[in-house]
């Protein structure tokens, strides 16, 4: 893990992933999309909207994994002091907060034809707003202070604490009654869904989540290049002023 | 950024002497753990305190285990029973009846019923019980399980008759969670 905290050698490997991760990126969203959208068949219940779970399940799933990412990554930064986790920490929470924002919109159009609900405060539903909300915290507090490692120590802090609603994101439709179903592919007696509908869903899954790292890598990379050149611009004016003062 | 980079590579001196007092990092390690230990702690003993807060709907066992005081709001949940679906032509309203597969509770209510409503399916109803004993339900959701298929295999597991072991076992296991 340390070997990775050096900057430097996080950007040469960077560079040498990005052009896989985004070309994996497209190819999986394509072919998971054309196998939701036309070659998946309709469910014996729902019919046709069913089609919606092929984003808003891999969405959902990413909202907690990314989340998961930046509690450890806050951890890593609070513990270890690793000048690159604070970075992965705060490039991610936008990300996953635009995940788990897809997962609320799309949970609330396939709700209505479903359910003739958009909304209903049950424990599932109430716990991925409370994920958004933990994102929305972390992103404000971040950037809230003027010296930019108090807000980041901050932020790690709320990280580390918002990440006990992940198990109960995860187990609220088995503790409590709720209008949300139970699992259907994370549980202990295998997917309760059939495989030409399994495929597709694992396929967009796998295109979300390369998604996530090819723009962890772009966000990041970009971060670090701000702050070289905020101390070149620093080192520059300090050289300025040792001129002038001579 | 590179200069904090140094300064926190791993001290090889701190594994060989494990006699050396604690440093800063596995301080702050045990700060971490200890810290998420008492929160996830706080957290379960909140959302235990708050169990029966939390509940979405009441089965028709628990309706009747709690005595209900009739005129409060609050909703019901579980699976319509089959051939109980009961349509008045004249004021537009229907009758259902709701099992938890122990007991049952009895529905009325008056507007458009979601798609997904059949019998043999679940539903969560919000309403107030009256004195009778009767659901008097002003909105009526449909509440769907976790299985997904494609409509010819539904009829071909119905065909060969492993539909209804398996619904009912599922339904089996839901109605004892419903009444726990």
């Amino acid at each position: 893990m340390h070997r990775f905290a050096n900057p430097n050698r996080f950007l040469r490997i960077a560079a040498l992933i990005l052009p896989w991760s985004a070309a994996i990126t497209v190819t999986l969203l394509v072919v998971g999309l054309y196998l939701a959208l036309k070659v998946s068949p309709a469910d014996y219940q729902q019919g046709e909207s069913v089609r919606i779970m092929y984003v808003h399940v891999p969405a959902a799933w990413m909202a907690l994994f990314v989340y998961s990412c930046l509690a450890g990554a806050s951890a890593i930064a609070l513990i270890w002091k690793h000048p690159l986790a604070n970075l992965a920490a705060k490039a991610s929470a936008p990300i996953g907060a635009c995940f788990t924002f897809i997962a609320l919109t799309t949970g609330a159009i396939w709700g209505k034809p479903i359910w003739d609900a958009w909304w209903v405060w049950d424990a599932r539903l109430t716990s991925v707003l409370i994920l958004f909300f933990f994102y929305m915290g972390h992103m404000a507090l971040t950037s809230a202070f003027e010296d930019a490692s108090r807000g980041e120590r901050a932020a790690a802090i709320l990280a580390l604490v918002g990440f006990i609603n992940i198990p109960v994101i995860k187990w609220s439709v088995d503790w409590w009654n709720t209008l949300h179903q139970p699992a259907s592919i994370v549980r202990l007696d295998g997917p309760a869904i059939h495989a030409s509908m399994l495929a597709p869903l694992l396929i967009m899954a796998a295109s979300f989540a390369t998604y996530y790292v090819s723009v962890l890598i772009l966000r990041l990379r970009s971060e670090i290049l701000a702050r070289k050149m905020d101390a070149l611009r620093l080192t520059r004016v300090r050289d300025s002023q040792e001129a002038h003062s001579l | 950024m590179n200069v904090s980079a140094q300064e926190d590579a791993p001290p090889p001196p701190e594994r060989a002497s494990p006699k050396k007092p604690m440093t800063r990092k596995r301080r702050r390690l045990y700060l971490v753990l200890a810290g998420m230990v008492l929160l996830g702690a706080a957290a379960a003993l909140v959302f235990s305190a708050l169990r029966d807060n939390l509940v979405f709907f009441y089965g028709p066992s628990e309706l009747l285990d709690r005595k209900v005081e009739p005129g409060h709001r609050l909703r019901i949940g579980g699976l319509v029973v089959e051939n109980s679906v009961e349509r008045n032509v004249g004021d537009g309203s229907v009758a259902f009846r709701v099992t938890d597969l122990s007991n049952e509770v009895l529905v009325t209510f008056r507007g458009l019923l979601p798609d997904l409503f059949r019998e043999g399916q679940g539903v969560v109803a919000e309403g107030i019980l009256d004195r009778n004993g009767v659901f008097q339900a002003s909105e009526v959701l449909a509440k769907h399980d976790e299985n997904y298929m494609p409509p010819e295999v539904a009829d071909a597991l119905k065909k060969s008759g492993q539909w209804k072991s398996q619904g009912r076992g599922r339904e089996e296991n839901e109605s004892r969670e419903v009444g726990r």
